[in-house]
């Protein structure tokens, strides 16, 4: 049990590969500004690496106050053992009252052991955060049991109130080029020698990075479109719409397609502009990674689909006779408006 | 030889859940308990493992009685030993007092046969974290192997294991000194139909059971729901977006119709390169 006064402060964990912030990172610095607003207390970015001092210029203008850094050759590749120690470090001199993390693999993995080790509560997977201006008792909810539920997780003896936080929910800042903060470096005696892990190679993948998390337009497609052969219908469109490629669980459990391109509670949240969803039922667990897409289209042969309830127009029909129109008719539109583009300019 | 302990769990199968509206709680008897199937993978690849070196592969899980079936299960997939523990005093854990009382369970496991490699499952599918596999690996002070998709080798003689780490775009070569402890992703590997000996042996096999006061050194505080920093202080159902307009006519009609929806928001298409 925490002495809860000793504990002020927002915290975030500035997630880093390469010299680049994580967006969930920058995401994070938004909701955690709030948050600080709120309770009237400082918002500050953890930053650790090797030679990452001058990204804490980009924490500052996302809207943090402060930033410890820590950095050094040991934390040149994300280890859990050294970013723990620094971690904990930190947190024992500063003493944050809220953490939040991003809830990728670095995050989730980081946050596990840092809450372990402090005896302290971290709820996962967070989509909406909140906290109580007077106590600072920070509200954590999240999609619980399959997405069938919706649960606000609560810390109320322990200190700090630890989440990590789903990519793509929280809302980064404009950032604010030239606001400035403290920065406050700190060492840590760690050697190699004390570490038990090693990296021994990064290997990134080759082909063309498929980060459906980014895309302005996607075209989804689901169970509904029969087999591998018949999900090429979804190729096709996005092709034309310049658009990435999502799908339903079922989908990728059949084989049509890459697990990185899942949208859903196990795969991937997403906001594009434009959302188709084809031959997808509209199961809870895809609805919450897809429904706050600014435009929702739904095409689906079963007019009792629960897509229909989720989307903002729905077309009751055989995705094999709607998609192709949908194709040839853009093809055309697009066509004919950069003739008249082009025609103008001469 | 290597001991590898799986840690296991007994989930409601949520695909298929209900839920009481009035309550927003889950009626289990709705849906059949399984084994997490996250879970049979940690298990597939213990049983690869000991296939590969030699050895036994333990699993042990937390949970009310019916969990020996799950236990079962992991038999049949190949599992030498299962371990229960069950008793009142660990009901209503959160992720904290989880991996309390499993780490106690693993200590009294390595005393029987030392603990070279502990496997869990990526997340459960009701509790949903991934925390209590890091956080065994915290409390046993051992390095945690988190997202692996592969085991290179596991080199008992020298001390080490290597493995694939999956990150967001690619993965990490990374090696540990043994003993550690995997999370592993689905992808590691497939679950084949169980050969019929392990089934049989599944259907005779007695599990060893073990209460609170079977346990070594157990603080009590820090069990079940007093040994749980988070509680859960509201639920509800979760918020769907409103259903939108139907579009009618026939399919050409309504094709243009999202035609003309694409085409307002031109300024998205604009880099494109119009082909055909
Ligand atoms: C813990 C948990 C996590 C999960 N995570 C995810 C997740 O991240 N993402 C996810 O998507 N799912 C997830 N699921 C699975 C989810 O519950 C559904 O099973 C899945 O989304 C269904 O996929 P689907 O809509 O493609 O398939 P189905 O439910 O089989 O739907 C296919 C649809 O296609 C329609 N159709 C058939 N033929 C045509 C045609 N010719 N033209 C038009 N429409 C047609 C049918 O009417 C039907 O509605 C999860 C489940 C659980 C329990
Ligand atoms: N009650 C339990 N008994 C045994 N193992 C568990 C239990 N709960 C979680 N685990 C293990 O920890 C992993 C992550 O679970 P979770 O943190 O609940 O998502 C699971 O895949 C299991 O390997």
């Amino acid at each position: 049990m925490s002495n809860l006064e000793d504990y002020k402060g927002v915290w975030v964990f500035i997630e880093q590969k390469e010299g680049k912030i994580a967006h969930v990172s920058l995401e994070l610095l938004g909701a955690g500004r709030k948050l600080a607003d709120k309770r009237g207390v400082p918002l500050a970015g953890i930053l650790i690496g090797h030679q990452v001092k001058p990204l804490a210029d980009e924490v500052f203008a996302y809207g943090a106050d402060i930033v410890y850094l820590y950095d050094a050759p040991i934390f040149r590749h994300y280890r859990t053992e050294t970013f723990m120690r620094a971690v904990i470090h930190c947190v024992e001199t500063y003493k944050p009252e809220i953490f939040l993390y991003g809830a990728t693999s670095t995050g989730k993995d980081l946050a596990s052991a840092v809450a372990t080790d402090l005896a302290t509560g971290l709820t996962a997977d967070t989509t909406m955060l909140d906290v109580d201006a007077d106590t600072g008792l920070l509200e954590a909810s999240r999609p619980a049991f399959g997405g069938n539920i919706m649960a606000t997780i609560l810390c109320k003896k322990d200190r700090p109130q630890m989440a990590t936080v789903r990519p793509k929910v929280m809302k980064a800042l404009e950032p604010q080029k030239g606001r400035t903060g403290t920065l406050i470096e700190e060492t840590l005696s760690l050697g190699e020698e004390d570490i038990r892990t090693k990296v021994l190679e990064i290997v990134r993948d080759t082909e063309k990075k498929v980060r459906i998390d980014e895309a302005d337009i996607i075209v989804a497609g689901g169970k509904g479109l029969g087999s591998k052969e018949g999900f090429q219908l979804i190729h096709q469109f996005a092709e034309v719409l310049g658009a990435s490629v999502g799908a339903s669980r079922d989908a990728v459990e059949a084989g049509w397609i890459d697990h990185h391109h899942q949208v859903g509670q196990t795969g991937v949240t997403v906001t594009p502009k434009i959302y188709f969803a084809i031959g997808i039922s509209g199961a809870i667990q895809h609805i919450v990674g897809m429904h706050n897409s600014g435009l929702i289209i739904a095409i689906n042969k079963d007019p009792n689909a629960a897509i229909f309830q989720s989307c903002h127009y729905g077309i009751v029909g055989d995705a094999f006779e709607i998609v192709p129109m949908l194709i040839e008719g853009f093809r055309e539109a697009l066509g004919k408006a950069e003739e008249v583009q082009y025609g103008g300019k001469v | 030889m290597l001991h590898i302990v799986a840690c296991i769990k007994q989930v409601p199968d949520t695909k298929i859940i209900k839920m009481n509206p009035k309550t927003n709680t889950m009626d289990r008897a709705s849906a059949p308990a399984i084994l997490n199937p996250y879970d049979a993978h940690a298990v597939e690849e213990a049983v690869r493992l000991k296939q590969r070196y030699g050895g036994t592969v333990s699993v042990v899980t937390m949970g009310p009685p019916p969990a020996v079936k799950a236990i079962k299960k992991c038999i049949e997939i190949g599992a030498d030993e299962g371990y229960l523990i069950t008793d009142r005093a660990f009901a209503g854990a959160d992720t904290l007092a989880t991996s309390y009382s499993l780490t106690k369970a693993l200590e009294k496991i390595g005393k029987i046969l030392p603990i070279d490699l502990i496997i869990c499952g990526k997340m459960t599918i009701d509790g949903d974290t991934g925390q209590v596999g890091p956080g065994i690996a915290r409390r046993l002070d051992i390095p945690p192997l988190t997202s692996v998709k592969k085991v290179v080798e596991v080199n008992k003689e020298k001390g080490y294991a290597i493995v694939h780490r999956k990150l967001e775009d690619g993965y990490e070569v990374i090696q540990s000194t043994l003993p550690c402890l995997f999370s592993v992703e689905k992808e590691i590997n497939e679950v084949p139909y169980s050969p019929l000996p392990n089934v049989i042996r599944a259907a005779r096999y007695q599990p060893h059971i073990w209460s609170v006061d079977d346990l070594e050194g157990v603080d009590r505080t820090l069990l079940g729901l007093k040994g749980s920093p988070t509680i859960v202080a509201k639920v509800w159902p979760p918020e769907k977006p409103k259903g939108g307009e139907m579009l009618t006519g026939t399919p050409q009609e309504q094709a243009s119709r999202i035609l003309s929806l694409l085409l307002e928001r031109k300024e998205l298409f604009r880099d494109k390169e119009v082909t055909g």
